[in-house]
């Protein structure tokens, strides 16, 4: 009873003491603040990766892929059983996309993925990703009218058909004048008659067929000296972008209205076709180098030996945001038909296209490892040759920095509390000092050893529940206003705390993970406890005679 | 009207059956057993290298219900002798014997015992606890005798009986306060009360009046009178003041280690 009581009392009255147990508190908050941000960029950083990749994939190592999807599907359905929920079969091939901005031909490497759209979304969160709300629902690869980025923070510009037309029309102006222009100058054209800004880019309609082959080229503008020329057209088709305009058309061409009519669809990574930047006033803005709506040429290997690059044109029907940069500056999709039918994957008997990856997701609480354990059993590596990993597996390196990153942030945080520890130790030792005469008198009135070491016990143990209680409730109140108080930092110093042009979330992700500031509060206070068991077996250890000696 | 007069009304503090209640007092003190004992007991105390010696065999004896001082110049060993009785410390030779008992080789335990529920020390210097009230203070002993919940069971009760002790001692009006609000008289009187709650059948003043001015040394004294002469309280207590020695029933001089006269 006198143990509580006196612990009590002194808690209440030596205020030194909590001076020292400030330590203790802002450790706490620290942790608790520090935890709550890691969980949460962790767990954000889980559910974009976990979203777009699914749980097993199964990858051959030839980018020809493996003939009869449907077969391998069928053994893996014989082997996961119950634990499956979706498959689908993909194609992904390394390729580069070109398109005109503002008069001038970009080109970027991507990564090229064939889907199958009625699955591919049962795998991942793909559909989530899309940014028209119609297309989330259902995937069609056709260009909708508009409505694209509805519901997004930012206004997003015009897209669709009406962005199309708008284009389309444009260019038909730009045409006619040059070509008007054009019949007018021909006697001023250069010696040998080719302006190469006269000329089209033949590709523009040629569907599928190899740079270099131009047997299929369009008719092209019904130039005076376009006859003679032909074949410079094709040695120059590399420059003749210079000058043209996208959608360029003849216009006499029947085949292909850009008006009504679109190529095959393409979803395009948001951050292939955009710049993320700062306008004059700091707001962080996107600006789109080419649109929904657009064309847009895909240039990727066939499937013959040596590969040889195939391109296409493409009327780009959305685009792909899952705010991982790294994947929304390098995925492009289309339809996976379309794409073994440009690289020659049909085998010509059976009409069965080949792959080069099956996908599946797996029900919610299967584990990952053992269905991969047993594919790859099935499929072992010697015969088949197929690399098959689980989301973690092709992710871990990142999985485990993070990981990493917050075991270490959270030892040296514990190091710091122990710092406090040592703070404690040092003023229980000046408590005990200063109450030896009252540990005399408790003895002479027949308090035990351990009972004098328990006031003392109790006394840390009630400050390191002070201390961690105040640091807890300062740690999560932080945690929950911690955008206001990262704007208010920016605010005071002028420094951006989170800039969202690195990080792709607007806020800071917090997840305040109960059992960790648990451990976090009895880590403290056993710190704090820990600290006060030398002080207090010094005074229980005091003589009594000695002790009230002592003045 | 003084502190003794209320002692009267105590009625808790009756003597045992086994005490007389005679009030003449030498006749009976002869004929009372021995209640402390000590026999050529010796301590030095060590400074560094150096033994001290304080105590070079005192014999010692208290009868029950007497009030015995001890006098004796600075450093002539009598708080050393007054702590060996009450087991705050060891002898190096000799024996102390308690109720016919050999308590200076008890274990801690027993000693701790003893301490709490035999005896009640009172000090120079008070020695209240400065972070608790007059009333915890007093109440301190039974909270260290008590476990917890047992203590919570008899709180009421034992602290009807603190407070009783309190307005004995004339301080009821002062239940609340922390002792550096109180004259020095006033914390000595809390520290009778405190050493009187468990009811213990010696009572050890160290130079109780040590440290006060004579009206209220003579307060102090009246009151451990009382407590002697009508509640049968055994009392040895250590002082240099003659005239408070006089005032005993019997005085034990100490020179240097030794027992000069009785």
């Amino acid at each position: 009873m006198y143990k509580w009581l006196l612990s009590w009392r002194y808690l209440k009255s030596r205020y030194i003491a909590l001076a020292s147990v400030i330590s203790v508190m802002l450790g706490v908050a620290t942790l608790i603040v520090v935890n709550s941000v890691m969980a949460g960029f962790s767990a954000e950083m889980h559910d974009r990766l976990h979203g777009i990749l699914s749980d097993v994939v199964l990858r051959s190592h030839n980018l020809d892929g493996f003939p009869d999807p449907n077969w391998h599907m069928e053994e893996i359905r014989k082997q996961v059983g119950n634990d499956l929920e979706g498959m689908t079969a993909a194609i992904q091939v390394p390729a580069m996309v070109s398109f005109s901005h503002n008069g001038q031909w970009v080109t970027r490497p991507i990564s090229l993925v064939g889907i199958d759209k009625e699955t591919y979304g049962s795998v991942s969160e793909f559909s989530e990703f899309l940014l028209h709300p119609e297309n989330r629902e259902k995937l069609t690869f056709l260009l909708r009218e508009e409505g694209y980025g509805k519901g997004k923070k930012v206004s997003f510009p015009t897209s669709g058909w009406k962005r199309r037309r708008v284009q389309a029309e444009y260019e038909q102006a730009v045409i006619k004048h040059q070509t008007g222009a054009e019949q007018f100058d021909s006697g001023i054209a250069s010696p040998d008659g080719f302006d190469p800004t006269q000329l089209d880019p033949p590709e523009d309609v040629s569907r599928g067929e190899t740079v270099a082959d131009d047997a299929d080229l369009p008719p092209l503008p019904p130039l005076p000296e376009l006859d003679i020329q032909s074949d410079q057209i094709e040695t120059n088709s590399v420059v003749d972008g210079i000058n043209s305009v996208p959608f360029q058309q003849p216009l006499d061409s029947i085949e292909f209205d850009p008006m009504t009519e679109q190529h095959i669809g393409i979803v395009l990574g948001i951050s292939i076709c955009s710049i993320r930047g700062r306008d004059e006033s700091g707001e962080v803005q996107d600006y789109y180098l080419c649109l929904p709506g657009d064309d847009v040429k895909i240039t990727f290997p066939n499937s013959g030996q040596p590969p040889k690059a195939v391109s296409d044109t493409f009327t780009v029907v959305d685009f792909y945001e899952s705010e991982m940069s790294e994947y929304d500056s390098s995925f492009a999709f289309v339809p996976i038909e379309r794409l073994q039918h440009l690289r020659g994957m049909i085998d010509a008997q059976s009409g069965v296209g080949s792959v080069t990856s099956i996908q599946i997701k797996l029900k919610e609480g299967a584990d990952l490892a053992v269905v991969r354990d047993k594919l790859q059993a099935r499929f072992p590596v010697h015969q088949f040759g197929y690399q098959i990993s689980t989301w973690r597996d092709l992710q871990g390196p990142l999985l485990s920095a993070v990981q990493m990153e917050t075991t270490i942030l959270n030892i040296l945080l514990f190091l710091i509390i122990a710092v406090a520890g040592f703070g404690i130790l040092a003023t229980f030792f000046m408590i005990v000092v200063e109450k030896t005469r009252d540990v005399g008198v408790l003895k002479s009135l027949g308090a035990s050893d351990g009972g004098v070491m328990r006031i003392f016990l109790g006394y840390g143990l009630a400050l390191g529940i002070v201390g961690s209680g105040i640091g807890m409730a300062m740690g999560l109140a932080f945690v929950a206003n911690i955008n206001e108080i990262a704007s208010w930092i920016e605010w005071l110093t002028g420094q951006e705390v989170f800039d969202p042009t690195i990080y792709y979330f607007s806020e800071i992700p917090v997840i305040v993970k109960p059992i960790t500031v648990l451990f976090v509060v009895l880590g403290a206070v056993a710190i704090a406890v820990g600290a006060s068991v030398l002080p207090a077996r010094k005074a229980a250890r005091l003589k009594p005679v000695e002790a009230l000696r002592y003045e | 009207m003084s502190s003794a007069s209320r002692l009267d009304s105590f009625s808790e503090f009756d003597a045992p059956e086994t005490r007389t209640q005679s009030n003449d007092q030498h006749p009976r003190l002869a004929s009372s057993p021995v209640l402390m004992q000590s026999q050529a007991v010796v301590k030095s105390y060590r400074k560094g290298k150096i033994e001290i010696p304080v105590l070079h065999g005192i014999d010692f004896e208290v009868r029950e219900q007497e009030m015995v001082s001890i006098v004796g110049a600075s450093g002539s060993g009598k708080s050393t002798l007054l702590h060996l009785l009450g087991t705050l410390d060891s002898p190096d030779e000799g024996e102390i014997y308690f109720e016919g008992n050999r308590i200076d080789n008890l274990p801690a335990a027993s000693r701790e015992i003893l301490r709490n529920q035999y005896f009640g020390m009172i000090f120079q210097f008070y020695h209240l606890l400065p972070e608790l009230t007059t009333l915890e203070n007093v109440l301190m002993p039974v909270m260290i005798q008590y476990p917890f919940m047992k203590y919570l069971g008899k709180r009421r009760a034992l602290k009807k009986r603190a407070k009783e002790l309190l307005e004995m001692m004339g301080l009821s009006h002062r239940l609340r306060h922390k002792p550096k609000e109180l004259s020095g008289g006033e914390m000595q009187r809390v520290a009778i009360a405190r050493a009187l709650i468990s009811e213990p059948r010696l009572l050890l003043a160290d130079e109780p009046t040590g440290n006060l001015d004579r009206d209220a040394g003579m307060e102090i004294l009246d009151i451990l009178r009382t407590l002697n002469d009508q509640h049968n309280l055994t009392i040895v207590m250590v002082t240099h003041d003659l005239a408070i020695a006089e005032m005993t029933d019997r005085t034990v001089r100490l020179a240097e280690g030794l027992v000069t006269s009785v």
